[in-house]
């Protein structure tokens, strides 16, 4: 008996232990970024633009806005075709063979490596196109977003209860009045915190902009011209020998790590809110 | 009217149906180009050959996958190993030792953690994490470690802060709370009336948990564990920054080389011949289809309780 308590309180302490290295790794890396990095963030950073390599100040305005409009861009792509898709699974195909290859196939490529996403796009878009452009590397999050939002709005949409579409039907209703007024309705909650969600997700992606998007030093948001993203500025840089290039980099950092936990923080709220109410 | 409905429900069905149906094409279509561009480098090497090769050299236009497939090999197996027992700890912690109010706030910690973008763990890793392993960890393998026998030559070796162990730390520290949180889904799947009996027949907690809990849930972790491995092998930022990039096997824990996320993401636009490219292209067709097999054969075979 004694040796099995202390194999217990062995075990359980182990398992307790280990708990608190992964929070201490999540605090860790947040205060040391703040803590390193926090001072870098000032307003000429959003204000500026680069300067010549090597030459002190300066700022990422190109690259921040460059990045709203990449995201911006792929969330209008990959967000509605998401959807439409999802509405498909759970509204028409409900639990044909079909649709259960698509969830899967779907649910799996949420796992897919980023880069190999940036290089089907370069082949695809880049190349036939005749060079990097805002558009491909919008193209490659919109890839990676569909099956994200796919996969969850079927989940939402099919925790709707089945009697509000038969009352609906019952009413006369033809079909896409039930799904658009009365399941989104129900779900819109849901819908809202999925989309935060998918935003979070890319918001921080860079392996998919490097062969895409790639980078430029000339502003200009042309569709079909190259443009600087912040994850990508901040790789250049991380990367790059200068000192006020690495100080850039941690701004970037920050303002990257804070806008992720945003969206995501965010996107949880609205999904306790649905459960809540 | 009644004609308005049924095309608006026939156009709906259809536009839908084609972006269910796009996935397939997508993941088809990546298949088939990945292929079609990797070609040239298979006629050329011959796809045995290619794996079988280290030689990695765009000067002569000779080109091998061997140093990035073990390169990626090491660095997910080494955080594996690093990474699977913390995790399931936290996992233990967070179903059955953590008291209640506490659940929420440390899952939702955690998860946070896992959305964190791998480019900022790469960053990190190069200006923070690299410069103490080089400092502390470094000394402290080549006092200690690199002292054994025969084991000992691949623990010793000074470098600057990147590394194949900086990597590996890396690539651990980003999946412990993704592999966390599958892995506190995959327990909380043991009913409760199973835990009851098990204490009702005087099981220890540790008992319960690593008798009952484990063996009801194995599946289902192994998935978690499967899929963990396939965001390591495909993982790109977070290596990218701290493996140094070095078109070398690596002959020790520290010592730089290369991965093939890595090169892809280094040398992808710089390539100057067109062997050159069709070869990366080989490499990540050869990384799609890893992390696609693994990743599909996690969810059919273990993954199935979870779901349900």
């Amino acid at each position: 008996m004694r040796k099995r308590k202390i194999k217990n309180y062995i075990g359980l302490l182990i398992s307790t232990i280990s708990a608190f290295i992964g929070l201490f790794f999540l605090l860790w890396i947040i205060v040391s970024l703040i803590e390193k990095g926090f001072h870098y963030v000032n307003w000429s950073v959003f204000t500026q633009n680069a300067v010549s390599p090597g030459d002190e100040g300066g700022g990422l305005k190109f690259a921040i806005l460059g990045q709203l409009e990449v995201v911006g861009i792929a969330s209008l792509l990959g967000i509605p075709a998401g959807i439409l898709g999802g509405i498909y699974l759970s509204e028409y195909g409900k639990d044909s063979v079909l649709s259960n290859v698509i969830r899967n196939v779907s649910d799996a490529m949420t796992s897919i490596p980023s880069i190999i996403t940036g290089i089907f796009v370069y082949a695809i878009v880049v190349v036939p196109m005749g060079g990097f452009s805002v558009l491909a590397g919008s193209i490659a999050l919109a890839l990676l977003m569909m099956p994200i939002v796919i996969s969850s709005i079927d989940n939402i949409l099919r925790l709707v209860p089945n009697e509000l579409r038969e009352a609906a039907y019952a009413l006369g209703a033809p079909k896409y009045i039930v799904i658009f007024k009365v399941v989104s309705k129900k779900a819109v909650v849901g819908i809202v915190s999925v989309i935060l969600l998918a935003i979070s997700r890319i918001l921080g992606e860079t392996a998919p902009l490097l062969f895409t998007s790639f980078n430029s030093n000339f502003e200009s948001y042309k569709l079909n011209k190259p443009i600087a993203t912040l994850t990508v500025t901040m790789y250049d840089y991380a990367m790059g020998p200068y000192d006020s290039w690495h100080h850039l980099a941690w701004a970037a950092a920050i303002i990257l790590t804070f806008s992720v936990l945003l969206f995501n923080i965010a996107s949880r709220l609205f999904s306790y809110w649905r459960f809540s109410r | 009217m009644k004609k308005k409905f049924v095309m608006i429900d026939f156009f709906l069905k259809h536009i839908s149906m084609f972006f269910a149906y796009f996935v397939l094409l997508v993941i088809f279509g990546l298949f088939l180009v990945l292929y079609i561009n990797s070609k040239d480098a298979i006629n050329h090497f011959g796809f045995f050959s290619f794996l079988t090769s280290n030689i990695w050299s765009p000067a002569f236009d000779k080109f091998g996958g061997l140093i990035a497939l073990i390169g990626t090999f090491l660095t997910t197996v080494i955080s594996a190993i690093i990474a699977i027992p913390i995790a399931l700890g936290i996992a233990i912690f967070l179903v059955e030792i953590c008291p209640n109010f506490l659940k929420t706030p440390i899952g939702i910690a955690i998860e946070l953690l896992a959305a964190i973008p791998s480019v900022i763990y790469g960053f990190w890793g190069l200006f923070y994490l690299g410069p103490l392993i080089e400092k502390y960890v470094q000394p402290l393998f080549n006092a200690t470690l690199a002292k054994l026998p025969i084991v000992g030559q691949y623990f010793y070796g000074y470098s600057s802060s990147v590394s194949l162990f900086t990597a590996s730390a890396v690539l651990a520290i980003m999946i412990i709370p993704f592999t966390a949180a599958l892995t506190r889904d995959a327990l909380k799947i043991t009913p409760d009336l199973l835990k009851e009996s098990a204490y009702a027949l005087g099981a220890t907690k540790w008992e319960t948990i690593s008798k009952v809990m484990f063996r009801y849930s194995k599946g289902a972790i192994i998935g978690a564990v499967l899929i963990s491995l396939g965001r390591a092998i495909g993982e790109t930022m977070a290596v990218t920054f701290v493996i140094g990039n070095q078109d070398s096997l690596p002959t020790s824990l520290m010592s730089a080389t290369t991965t093939v996320t890595a090169t892809i993401a280094n040398e992808f636009t710089e390539a100057s011949s067109h062997l050159y490219l069709s070869s990366m292209y080989l490499l990540a067709l050869i990384l799609f289809l890893l992390s696609f097999l693994l990743i599909i054969g996690s969810k059919m075979f273990f993954l199935r309780k979870v779901r349900d």
